[in-house]
């Protein structure tokens, strides 16, 4: 097959993952997009395999088949609550096929490479390294394999600055001599080092913006191979997966009223005694309510909004939600879903999860289409959310989270919170919501909660 | 590599970028995961430079162990993307 073709092929790839995009812009004809981008993804791969480049098939079969069989594994067994460490597995998996294409690049190199090429070269290297190494520790964190706090010790930036340092250091070398592999290898050692000492700092509930960071860099690593391989489909595809992974970022930075880099730094939620000391102890009693009052309260309602956070994901909960729900519903209460940007692990993490449970999209709303809407409603019930409900955020000054957007969850009438225990949020700081006249606190396992609930609202 | 290549492939560069964030920003809310997982699908088109360098080759040596190695990864990370895209997409009812 001629160049031409392939090119034109490859074009064809690329648009139809701009439509596969464009078609996510509603549930109903997303699936649609998803098969066009598959589609185009076969079609750039059956052009390449028809290259007048490629002699040999055997290791390319077989490692497809292998690929293939892992990938399919892996997404047929995952759990929907454990979504967002699967997307930074995959984010590794991507990062790291760009570094190593760029080191066979090198390996191969007999002829020596001009300076834009030798550049774009080392990007991909030092990108896609990072991004394999900062994924598998943010999948570790996720997984729970490494405590989610963020780890700090001293000098932990200065040290992070000379591996920086070392990295162009080695980079320079390199872009004098590219074939020495000494050089070569110490850039790419260097860069994988920085992915995982990047991410140590960052806390569990920081991670929906490091995913979505790492798939930025996984994109921007892909077009770099591409500038180095002359190669459009891989500049195109790359820069979209990069302006996604950004647009995500930003979405998520937003949505916690910070910077990147306040998330990227500040070792956000470490347990700080100055911290602590600056933010008010709530005054007041916090009151711990049994089933029966809350059925009782549930069953005088008529409308509800349900908040959920990251611990209905971690009770895996969602289905005990939904039958909740389909419950009160049935009895004639509106029932409504109020969702965080940032509620989860990932964004869309808990729509996802409602899904799962059958949950209709109609019923889902987002934190400013539904905010007004909570001082009209009779009864919130927060399943495992937490900081994304404290009215510190918007009362409190020395919060940690002030200015970060928040759901006025405590202008209903009654605010009922299935918590687990009496632990403070992932800020590390206490909730005042948990203290007022208007709140119900129910503590336990929040799918037994949910289930015992339902239970006694059928008695 | 040509200054006239590097040029084309800048401004296809850029292009695709505003091209993707104007794209993107009209993805609602409730579909960011599966907009997370089938950008990082199609991001496994690092794939096509996996294949080139390990079917190039001549003979097995050390470009072919470490571009097989790229294709298993790369692999991994187009079908896993897209199908846990379509698992998810799937559920999506109203």
């Amino acid at each position: 097959m001629s160049q031409h073709i392939i090119n034109l092929i490859y074009l064809l790839a690329a648009t139809l993952f701009m439509i596969g995009i464009k078609y996510l812009s509603s549930p109903d004809t997303a699936k649609k997009g998803n098969f066009l981008s598959m589609i185009g993804m076969g079609a750039a791969i059956g052009a390449t395999l028809a290259a007048p480049e490629i002699n040999g098939f055997t290791l390319i079969i077989g490692g497809i088949i292998i690929g293939t069989v892992i990938g399919a594994y892996i997404a047929i067994k995952v759990k929907m609550t454990a979504m967002p460490q699967m997307v930074g597995l995959l984010n590794g998996c991507g990062g790291a096929a760009s570094a190593l294409v760029g080191l066979a690049e090198f390996q191969g190199n007999s002829t020596g490479f001009t300076p834009f090429t030798l550049l774009t070269l080392l990007l991909s290297l030092i990108i896609g390294g990072l991004t394999f190494t900062g994924s598998l520790m943010a999948y570790a964190k996720l997984q729970g394999l490494i405590p989610s706090r963020p780890v700090t010790y001293r000098g932990q930036q200065a040290i992070n600055g000379i591996i920086v340092l070392a990295t162009v250091a080695l980079s320079w070398l390199v872009f004098r001599d590219s074939t020495n592999i000494l050089a070569i290898s110490g850039v790419l050692v260097f860069s994988l080092g920085l992915g995982v000492l990047a991410v140590i700092p960052i806390g569990g509930a920081d991670m929906p913006v490091i995913i979505c960071l790492l798939n930025a860099y996984s994109g921007l690593a892909v077009s770099m191979t591409g500038f180095a391989l002359s190669n459009n489909a891989l500049i195109i595809t790359g820069s979209l997966v990069g302006a996604s992974g950004i647009f995500l970022t930003k979405i998520m930075c937003d949505a916690m009223n910070r910077s990147l880099a306040n998330v990227l730094f500040s070792a956000f939620g470490k347990v700080d005694e100055s911290a602590a000391a600056t933010g008010e102890i709530p005054t007041g009693t916090m009151k711990g309510y049994e089933v029966e009052d809350v059925a009782t309260i549930l069953a005088n309602a008529g409308s509800l909004i349900i908040v959920p956070g990251y611990g209905m994901a971690a009770a895996q909960a969602q289905h005990a939600t939904r039958e909740l729900a389909d419950y009160l519903g049935e009895q004639g209460v509106e029932v409504r879903y109020a969702i965080h940007p940032v509620a989860g692990r990932m964004p869309g993490h808990m729509n996802v999860l409602l899904a799962e449970a059958d949950v209709s999209y109609d019923q889902l709303f987002a934190m400013e289409d539904i905010n007004d809407d909570f001082a009209a409603t009779d009864v919130v019930l927060v399943i495992g959310a937490n900081d994304v409900v404290n009215p510190a955020a918007k009362t409190n000054p020395n919060s940690p989270i002030y200015g970060m957007p928040v759901l006025d969850v405590e202008k209903a009438r009654t605010v009922i919170v299935l918590k687990r225990s009496l632990n403070v949020g992932f800020a590390g700081i206490e909730n005042e919501l948990f203290y007022m006249d208007n709140t119900r606190m129910l503590f336990g396992d929040a799918r037994s909660s949910l289930q015992k609930l339902l239970a006694a609202l059928k008695k | 590599m040509n200054p006239e290549t590097i040029i084309i492939g800048l401004t296809m560069f850029i292009l695709a970028c505003f091209a993707g964030a104007e794209l993107i920003s009209k993805v609602p809310p409730t579909l960011h995961t599966p907009l997370m997982s089938g950008s990082n699908a199609i991001s496994g088109i690092a794939i096509l430079g996996a294949l080139l360098a390990t079917g190039h080759p001549e003979s097995f040596n050390s470009i072919s162990v470490i571009g097989f190695l790229a294709v298993i990864l790369a692999t991994i990370n187009v079908v896993g993307g897209y199908l846990v895209t379509h698992r998810m997409l799937q559920m999506f009812k109203k």
